[in-house]
């Protein structure tokens, strides 16, 4: 990799996601692909969810971070294949949301049941760690978490769900 | 038949369905019977509307006369809304709500289902990306009209009140006319009836689980994909479109 191209992703690597500012959209597996196309810089993202409302703040922070560093330059392109997968994130960022409070992607565990929950998911209690958890709600506060509540600690947590 | 002009139809008829269902749920914004609900309803809204903008946009660029998704979802009149009729019907009581919801959801998991298959790279990749949306989508219905149905004695009674107000509404869903046997012909889009038993089946499934009854079959609903909508339509744009209409140059 080129000097560059290593300052691009060192910069992009320091933009933290808008709703849960622990993890990078880098981390969060939003940046596909960085290009220097012609005198331009081409930076591929992907949506978390189609409707995901800071799809666009992603974007603008993108753009000022590069132009700061030097980019004038920065076109976003949106591209759709593959599909963003919670897959993607890494051990670490697993590990960054479950202390921020988040309860990570279980990794591979998309939901197979298409129609029914194929039995009970076990997620951990991003507190106390307990198994003993209930699902409340397959929608949370953001598109891409569930509502969970741990039988043991009582406290309610946010679960990062697979797509 | 052209193919483009074709395309940017299919699309539109795509598009126009997920506006319309976004747009009744996101009368309950605020409004939810309680605030996992609230959220839930909003969520799936927002997950519409962006499919929406995504097909739309692509149906701009496929009709290649410089319509964005805004010139398309504001600046159309009502008789060129492609929406089936199902999506407009108001949200009445809860129960209603999830009704038209499951009957639309299972539909929309069939059909995003095959369109990932569709020779279109554009319309595979975002069929792809929009079927993870929608089992979830299709759950949370399904799972509400199987608590409703087996719950109290009201609730099933409610439950099984809106179905049949929804249940003949689904059949439009599966319509077809000459700018679908085109594209089909070409692999572009999905032939319905390929899934019909296994979308009735599902129905079923659900019903039965629910302890509710399946509705008598009646009169069919048709109309919405040929632009001639209920009355409830010309109120969900007055509504939608205001802002747009009344200042074009609005940014936001
Ligand atoms: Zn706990």
């Amino acid at each position: 990799m080129n000097s560059k191209m290593q300052q691009v992703w060192d910069t992009l690597n320091t933009i933290p996601d808008p709703e849960i500012p622990v993890i990078t959209v880098v981390e969060l597996g939003v940046v596909r692909a960085v290009d220097f196309v012609e005198d331009f810089l081409q930076i591929t993202i992907t949506p978390t969810y189609s409707g995901c409302p800071a799809m666009k703040q992603f974007e603008d922070d993108i753009v000022s971070e590069l132009n700061k560093v030097g980019f004038s330059d920065v076109r976003i392109k949106t591209n759709f294949d593959p599909a963003w997968t919670t897959d993607w994130m890494s051990d670490e960022a697993r590990e960054k949301l479950r202390v921020y409070g988040i309860a990570p992607p279980e990794r591979g565990s998309e939901d197979k049941g298409v129609l029914f929950l194929s039995g009970p998911k076990k997620v951990a209690c991003p507190q106390c760690r307990s198994e003993d958890t209930k699902l409340i709600s397959q929608f949370g506060s953001t598109a891409c978490k569930a509502l969970y509540s741990c039988n043991a600690c009582k406290e309610t947590f946010d679960y990062f769900k697979c797509i | 038949m052209n193919t483009k002009k074709a395309l940017f139809e299919y699309c539109i008829r795509i598009g126009d369905n997920s506006m319309i269902l976004g747009h009744r749920l996101s009368e309950l914004c605020s409004r939810g019977p309680i605030l996992e609900e609230d959220i839930a309803i909003t969520n799936i809204s927002l997950d519409l509307f962006g499919q929406c903008r995504n097909i739309l946009t692509y149906a701009g660029e496929v009709e290649g006369k410089g319509r964005n998704e805004d010139d398309l979802a504001y600046h159309r009149p009502e008789h060129e809304f492609r929406s089936v009729l199902l999506t407009e019907q108001p949200n009445g009581h809860f129960g209603t709500t999830m009704a038209r919801q499951m009957l639309f959801s299972v539909f929309h998991y069939y059909f995003y289902k095959e369109l990932s298959k569709s020779n279109d790279v554009h319309l595979a990749a975002f069929a792809a990306k929009s079927l993870k949306e929608t089992m979830y989508h299709m759950r949370h219905s399904s799972e509400w009209i199987i608590r409703l149905g087996d719950g109290t004695e009201e609730s099933h009674e409610k439950m099984q009140e809106g179905l049949n107000k929804m249940w003949s509404y689904r059949h439009e869903l599966f319509e077809k006319d000459a700018v679908d046997e085109h594209l089909i012909e070409l692999g572009i889009a999905v032939d319905t009836a390929k899934f019909k038993d296994a979308y009735e089946k599902q129905l079923e499934e659900i019903i039965s689980r629910a302890t509710l009854e399946i509705p008598e079959e009646g009169w069919r609903a048709t109309g919405g994909r040929i632009g001639h909508h209920s009355e409830y339509m010309g109120h969900i744009l007055a509504v939608f479109q205001s802002l747009a209409r009344a200042y074009p140059d609005a940014k936001w």
